[in-house]
């Protein structure tokens, strides 16, 4: 009975069984206590995983350095944004934007949606990885239809469409995989599991494997919304609601990362390969230009955060398609901070669009006089996610760039223009968004805005000063990544 | 292998990519559902045949699975969906059935260049498996891009869905494949039928045909 005392099934088990009780429990108010309260207990077992690792978690999961990082901070967000979600909800329920009905299994399908997301991260079989995954989108799927509106409905349809692509596309990936493990690792379960896969990689077909990731890279990479195939993540963002647009931009699009980084350090094992770097590298900064050039026609700002999030992926993924200590210490910190940075900023977006009651960027002007709590955190975060100083955004960014000149000085000039587009595209915006006359209902906000102040000043934290611990540690994981 | 054993198989994969083929072309809804639900007998009669030549029983249990399931259930469930709406007589033709049929044959080309170039190092079963099998998924993804009809697309997925089947239950002793398409059927019932389901009762607020022609534009 070790294992139910492990922290590491406690991150599983806290919420798959918050999410059956949350089925049984009708009033929203309730409901919303007990997400917040599973969603910080699982986020303590994730720190506890920090300093105490026990042994004897079985074959099927898996906890070291890699995804401990990860899982602190799928749990963290998590945590912050059930924070969120309860006060936000509450309130489309008070104008009637939402009904009860459509609400009923709303914070069950959100501990679901954790539970996946932590599964996927903590699993040591492929094949299960692959499934975690898939119910974290589906639940997403249902979670973007909530309002019932047409736009709404075609937006989780076109999700639907999309990742279905990219759920058979990585599964077929997964099935090379085992096909090409199969002769060497032996039948069954051994030839799914990560530490005999990365063991015996050098003995595996090389072609084969490089098909396979090729496959995952397409099926994964849409999940991480990278462009070519990006198409459905601004719509979701658009019309789910916001809390749902910061768990996806902050997390789930960080699990899709996480699984492509794990096929790739076995790829690397193999010498016969192909270097997955290059591919990655054109897919980010593809993604990178191309998002930041759609920034400049958006109307609807969470469709303008959504590109940015694109852009920012595309970041993550050059980062570790470069490789190297420094580049994969860049793409760690960049992912962290921008999960951290853009779910905040998701947050202030939901206070605006609820004072302001609309999505549109025309007609949201002059925050920071009619709400200067609200307004001016907005204008922080956007500086930080823009990349500037004195962020934890402008650090990765920054080593990111600076690795990218040392290794390949070619691709860092489109790097380096495509992060300047976006720069020009987030501060034409916030300068209407945040400056000039107010406009529209100047109502006072009345949500907490402890979350989105709570990860800005951690982005702003970490920007300062890097404590020497978390250094070392993901120095130790960016050289694992190879 | 006896050559009998890998004929066999060899047939039976050959049927579902050229069924993939006849769901290409068809552009009226119940044939389309009609050749879906052969190509769900065709893949689990492979699925049972790998079973055997594999001595792997549990394998039975997917193919029980694809014949009650996508053989019998979806299909039923399809024709009254699109006898209930109204649109079992519609024609739809995004692009035209000539360069969708080329743009197949040129994946299924793609897909037997790639995979048997690339697989020379596994068994020759799994080998064949696996080029047949990319050939279905491919052209599964090219219905559901040049379709525009909700159910025209599901049934795309569901044949790639097939597909995957057939790839997984070619790799020998592959665990979780039955797991893994138990959880396909259940997926395909509570989503597809659930989207449905929104789709047509809050998108178009009613199931009254003549507002949901209006709707479409059909009728004034």
């Amino acid at each position: 009975m070790t294992g139910l005392l492990n922290p590491a099934t406690g991150i599983l088990i806290v919420p798959a069984a918050a999410a059956m009780l949350l089925t049984l429990i009708p009033g929203y108010r309730i409901a919303a206590w007990i997400n917040v309260a599973a969603a910080f207990l699982t986020f303590m077992c994730a720190l506890t995983l920090l300093v105490w690792r026990p042994a004897g978690l079985g074959r099927f999961l898996l906890v070291d350095d890699l995804n401990v990082v990860f899982i602190v901070l799928n749990t963290l967000v998590g945590f912050t944004t059930s924070v969120f979600s309860s006060g936000y909800i509450a309130h489309e329920l008070e104008v009637g934007r939402l009904k009860p009905s459509h609400l009923r299994f709303y914070p069950a399908m959100y501990q679901v949606l954790m539970a996946a997301m932590n599964l996927a991260l903590l699993t040591s079989i492929t094949g299960l990885m692959w499934v975690a995954i898939e119910l974290a989108t589906l639940t997403t799927i249902l979670m973007v239809g909530i309002y019932r509106t047409h736009e709404a409905l075609e937006a989780a349809w076109k999700y639907f469409i999309l990742g279905s692509v990219g759920i058979a596309l990585a599964l077929f990936g997964t099935i090379l995989i085992y096909s090409v493990a199969q002769p060497v690792v032996g039948n069954g379960l051994p030839a799914m599991t990560w530490s005999p896969l990365t063991a015996h990689a050098a003995h595996f077909d090389p072609m084969i494997l490089n098909i396979a990731f090729v496959f995952l890279l397409l099926g994964y990479g849409t999940k991480a919304g990278l462009v070519p195939l990006h198409a459905w993540l601004p719509d979701a963002h658009a019309e789910g609601p916001t809390p749902i647009s910061a768990v996806l931009s902050g997390l789930l699009l960080n699990v899709a990362i996480y699984a492509i980084l794990r096929f790739k350090m076995v790829l690397a094992r193999n010498p016969g390969t192909i270097a997955p770097g290059p591919l990655m590298m054109t897919m980010g900064l593809v993604s990178i230009v191309f998002a930041g050039l759609m920034l400049y026609r958006r109307r609807d700002i969470k469709r303008f955060f959504a590109y940015s999030s694109i852009e920012h992926m595309g970041i993550i993924a050059f980062a570790f398609g470069l490789g190297g200590p420094l580049a994969n210490f860049a793409g760690l910190l960049h992912m962290a901070m921008h999960s951290l940075t853009k779910s905040g900023i998701f947050f202030a977006v939901g206070h605006v669009t609820r004072i302001k009651n609309t999505q549109k960027i025309g007609e949201i002007t002059g925050l920071t006089t009619s709400h200067p709590v609200l307004g001016w955190t907005l204008v922080a975060s956007v500086v930080a996610i823009a990349g500037l100083p004195p962020f934890g955004v402008f650090t990765s960014e920054f080593l990111v760039v600076s690795s990218a000149f040392a290794h390949r000085p070619l691709l860092a000039v489109p790097l380096v223009i495509g992060l300047l587009i976006s720069l020009g595209a987030l501060f034409l915006r916030l300068n209407s968004i945040a400056f000039g006359e107010p406009s529209g209902s100047t109502a006072p906000d009345r949500m907490s805005p402890l979350p989105m102040m709570f990860h800005l000043g951690l982005v702003l934290m970490i920007g300062i000063f890097i404590p020497g611990p978390v250094v070392s540690w993901f120095q130790h994981i960016a050289t694992l990544l190879g | 292998m006896s050559t009998f054993a890998f004929d066999v198989s060899h047939f039976l994969a050959g049927g579902l990519v050229l069924l993939s083929f006849t769901l290409l072309y068809q552009d009226r809804l119940p044939p389309l559902i009609n050749a879906f639900a052969l190509q769900s007998i065709f893949l689990s009669l492979s699925v049972a045949w790998q079973a055997q030549i594999q001595a792997a029983p549990h394998l039975l249990v997917t193919a029980g699975i694809a014949l009650c399931f996508k053989a019998i259930v979806i299909p039923l469930v399809l024709h009254r969906l699109i006898r209930n709406l109204r649109i079992h007589r519609t024609v739809e033709t995004v692009v035209g059935i000539g360069p969708t049929m080329i743009a197949g044959m040129a994946l299924v080309g793609l897909s037997m260049a790639l995979m048997m170039r690339a697989t020379s190092g596994i068994d020759v079963l799994a080998r064949e498996d696996l080029a047949f099998a990319l050939s279905v998924i491919l052209l599964g993804l090219l219905m559901m891009v040049t379709r525009r009809n909700a159910v025209s697309q599901v049934i795309g997925f569901m044949s790639v869905e097939n597909g995957l089947v057939l790839a997984a239950t070619g790799a020998r002793g592959m665990p979780f494949v039955v797991e893994t398409s138990v959880a396909f059927s259940i997926l395909i019932a509570f989503i597809v039928i659930g989207i449905f389901l929104f789709r047509i009762r809050e998108r178009f607020d009613t199931v009254d045909v003549a507002i949901m022609d209006r709707f479409r534009g059909e009728r004034p």
